[in-house]
């Protein structure tokens, strides 16, 4: 469990999804909407490529909270909202910091966000600190 | 049109799945998960636990088999080409190991309607052999043009 201080950032997170990423969480996840692996599809229907799923955004928000509170075991809640869109191909920064440490429970505000634009924002934590 | 709320408070028969220990390991991998306690089982031992632990967005995965088709159902009457995933809340009591199995419980907890919106909240209980809640979800689905 780690130790946290009202004010202070967590680590980043960086990661880039490779071309396939999206089709590997297809299969791990159940989720088929082929607006993620079917560019025809999601041209079709307005996109202007196939896009990230959301909720693989929002296990990257959930990786940088766990690694920075020491453990899977430490993350209470996770709330988030979704907005605009994420690609494959272009890198994606996780970046957070402690709003307040409460009765040995922290409260993270979260961002990840994507050539400057927020993919998903107004992330909301709660960690077990020490 | 205005949205239908008749809806609000439905529960649907909930569904069980078995976590394994392979689909962990390949959320996991997905999910860019380094840590080995959700990949080596004894890494995940010597850290005291029965077996690969499921990183917390696993949830996805156990409620999604239970949930999704309830997102089709007729009285909630979602228009899914126009539907996105708004927001999503997820609250979890302990870590889930590969062996075990959760049941979970949907039901509708609001649809409401702003600015041409509509909101529809789904909520998630899922509870582990004992009948313990293990992770609570809290899922909201826009439609635009309503």
């Amino acid at each position: 469990m780690a130790s946290f201080e009202q004010g202070a950032a967590i680590p980043e997170l960086k990661v880039t999804p490779d071309r396939f990423l999206p089709i590997r969480y297809a299969g791990a996840s159940g989720d088929f909407n082929p607006i993620h692996t079917d560019k025809e599809y999601a041209t079709m229907v307005g996109l202007p490529s196939t896009i990230l799923h959301g909720l693989w955004s929002m296990a990257q928000v959930a990786r940088a909270v766990t690694d920075a509170a020491g453990g899977p075991e430490n993350i209470q809640s996770l709330e988030v909202q979704f907005r605009g869109m994420g690609f494959p191909e272009q890198e994606i920064t996780v970046s957070g910091t402690v709003r307040e440490v409460t009765e040995g429970v922290a409260t993270l505000d979260v961002v990840a966000e994507q050539n400057d634009k927020a993919i998903i924002r107004n992330a909301v934590a709660t960690v077990k600190s020490a | 049109m205005p949205v239908n709320t008749s809806a609000i408070g439905k529960t649907f028969a909930p569904g069980t799945y078995a976590v394994g220990r392979e689909k962990v390991k390949e959320f996991a991998n997905a999910v860019g998960e380094t840590n080995p306690v959700h990949l080596d089982p004894e890494a995940a031992r010597a850290a005291g636990y029965a077996d690969v632990v499921a990183p917390p967005m696993f949830a996805v995965v156990f409620i999604s088999q239970t949930m999704t088709p309830t997102l089709f159902d007729e009285e909630v009457g979602m228009n899914f080409a126009m539907m996105v995933h708004g927001g999503q809340k997820f609250t979890w009591e302990r870590p889930i190991v590969a062996g075990e199995e959760i049941t979970t419980h949907v039901s509708v907890k609001d649809i409401s309607e702003k600015d041409g919106k509509g909101f529809y909240v789904y909520e998630t209980i899922s509870k582990d052999e004992s009948g313990e809640t293990v992770v609570t979800g809290e899922w909201t689905f826009l439609v635009r043009g309503v």
